[in-house]
């Protein structure tokens, strides 16, 4: 049921239909032409916001999972937060979308606040850009991250603290050698699965820039609904094995780091 | 580490050791992250809401955006499909995977890590990216199948009242979720002794299945059946890619007319799939305190 629509993928991303007799052969001018022009663009676009917005996700989501987890009398903080955290990350897309629109979009609610009342304007900022979309990509990334990396950290013993407490080791220290790396494993992979979230995300870019913002995900869509340019089908399979091939170098970095992690420690 | 090893060496001299440095734990960047992370997911939801009540006309406030939701003009279809579509994917994923990792934690532990990749496969590939093989799949009925029964299933499939197509889909999306839901409820759950006892006290396979396996299970056939379910509530990129009008897609094609009952309807959603997690594990947690005690 995977295995098949990629499968073709794979295969119909090397056909290419003729302009005129409409005749299909075997042909590499799909993949040779998403690697240029404003395919090429797409894919930096969509590389840089997926790159920036994994960074991000995975160090606020961190933070906030272990301030959470730390709280005194945090059981409902923590249930709030972790619940809130189920519905953002899987939910997610559209309904995000339409409340960022509401709020800072060109009709929004802390838009007018802060032009008409407070006569700041947004400073530049434009909910319809690369800046406007990794805004709202955090605001699902961050509780992705939240999810995955609590289990994690409920794995660090309390008492690993305390013996590094008891030995005179400095908070920096303890992070530098004992919870540093024991974690170091879990977040990079934590990391790993924002990007290839935020690499894959269409719902929220779709509804909030249209296809403005050189993106792969809207270049996609964009070829897939193109009745004018013939062979666009064509191109649109290219564009997503492209889009496959990224995500799965990814994760056979995140294996090679996995084993090299787990051989050091051991 | 030279602190640290000059502390061991220390402990060891004949020198009195050193006092032991007090604990200085500053929570002062724990409230602060608390607070700022607060208020960035605060206020889109509370922005949200100001921008569905207040009535522009007379300056006051109005709930005619939400109660308009029910009424508006193909809400009813658009979300009795997507309940449809959530339903028959929770059943099928709960099919497929409840034995399957039954069977290999009983059975085939040797899979374990097989199985896991399989599952965790749809992670990787990115649903456009999967959509768009599907098209190419479903296209070969009018090409190559046309006139045989293999092209009418596959237009069945895609009856657009209820699209089987997007239920397969959904089920393959759904996979990572679910079986880290269920494969958390069977690691805490002592499964070999207690379907031993059952198969010793003479229950067949089925019976060990529904009166033991899924009551201790519950709890995480619960989860996966609603992560499944609010997945498939959500899902805006194979449905709108596909042609199919369910929950999400409506709510993109009314925005343009009517911006604020979209954005009511999508606050909505996002509060009431919150409350409803909320209280699965507000139900979670009584039942363990009962057991505990």
């Amino acid at each position: 049921m995977l295995l098949l629509p990629i499968a073709v993928l794979a295969i119909e991303a090397f056909r290419a239909t003729d302009p005129t007799t409409f005749e299909e052969s075997w042909s590499t001018a799909s993949i040779a032409a998403v690697t240029e022009g404003p395919y090429r663009r797409a894919y930096l676009g969509s590389l840089q916001l997926s790159a920036v917005t994994a960074v991000l996700g995975a160090a606020l989501g961190l933070a906030l999972a272990v301030a959470v987890l730390r709280a005194r009398r945090g059981r409902l903080l923590r249930r709030l937060v972790l619940t809130a955290s189920g519905v953002l990350a899987n939910f997610g897309g559209i309904p995000l979308a339409f409340a960022f629109l509401a709020t800072i979009g060109n009709a929004g609610v802390v838009t007018a606040l802060l032009t008409d009342t407070l006569g700041l304007g947004l400073g530049g900022f434009s909910l319809y850009s690369m800046t406007g979309l990794a805004l709202v990509y955090l605001y699902f990334l961050i509780p992705l991250m939240v999810l995955t990396i609590t289990p994690a950290l409920e794995a660090l013993r309390p008492q690993w603290r305390e013996a590094a407490d008891n030995l005179g080791a400095s908070s920096w220290q303890y992070w530098r050698h004992v919870g540093g790396p024991v974690l170091a494993p879990p977040v990079i992979g934590a990391t790993m699965l924002l990007f290839a979230s935020s690499f894959a995300a269409y719902a929220t870019a779709k509804a909030l820039v249209g296809s403005s913002v050189p993106l792969v995900t809207l270049q996609i869509a964009d070829a897939l609904s193109s009745n004018v340019v013939v062979g666009a089908e064509n191109l649109g399979k290219a564009l997503a094995l492209g889009m496959v091939v990224v995500v799965g170098l990814v994760m056979a970095f995140y294996a090679w780091v996995q084993r090299r992690t787990q051989r050091w420690m051991t | 580490m030279t602190a640290l090893a000059e502390g061991v060496a220390g402990a060891g001299s004949v020198e009195p050791p050193a006092p032991v440095r007090p604990v200085r734990r500053r929570g002062g960047w724990r409230v602060a992250v608390l607070v700022v992370l607060g208020l960035y997911f605060a206020i889109p939801l509370a922005a949200s809401t100001w921008f569905t009540v207040r009535d522009r006309g007379a300056g006051g406030f109005t709930a005619e955006h939400y109660a308009g939701i029910p009424g508006a003009e193909g809400f009813a279809a658009a979300f009795g499909r997507s309940l449809a579509l959530g339903a028959l994917t929770v059943g099928l994923a709960l099919l497929l995977m409840v034995p399957t990792i039954v069977l290999v934690e009983l059975r085939l532990p040797r899979l374990r890590t097989t199985v896991e990749l399989l599952t965790l496969m749809p992670l990787v590939v990115p649903p456009i990216a999967l959509v768009v093989g599907v098209r190419s799949v479903l296209a070969w009925a009018p090409e190559h199948f046309y006139g045989t029964p293999v092209a009418e299933a596959m237009f069945a499939l895609q009856e657009p009242a209820l699209p089987w197509i997007l239920v397969l889909v959904y089920v393959v999306l759904a996979l990572p979720f679910v079986y880290r839901a269920l494969d958390a409820g069977v690691r805490g759950a002592d499964l070999r002794t207690l379907t031993e006892a059952a198969r010793n006290l003479g229950a067949s396979w089925p019976r060990v299945l529904v009166s033991v396996v899924l009551p201790v299970l519950r709890t995480s056939v619960l989860n996966a059946s609603f992560l499944a379910f609010a997945l498939v509530l959500g899902e805006y990129t194979v449905a709108a890619i596909l042609g199919f009008e369910t929950f999400p897609t409506w709510i993109v094609r009314i925005s343009g007319s009517q911006p604020q009952l979209s954005v009511a309807v999508s606050v909505l959603s996002l509060v009431v799939t919150w409350g409803l997690l909320l209280l699965i594990s507000a139900l979670d947690r009584r039942r363990r305190i009962e057991e505990t005690s």
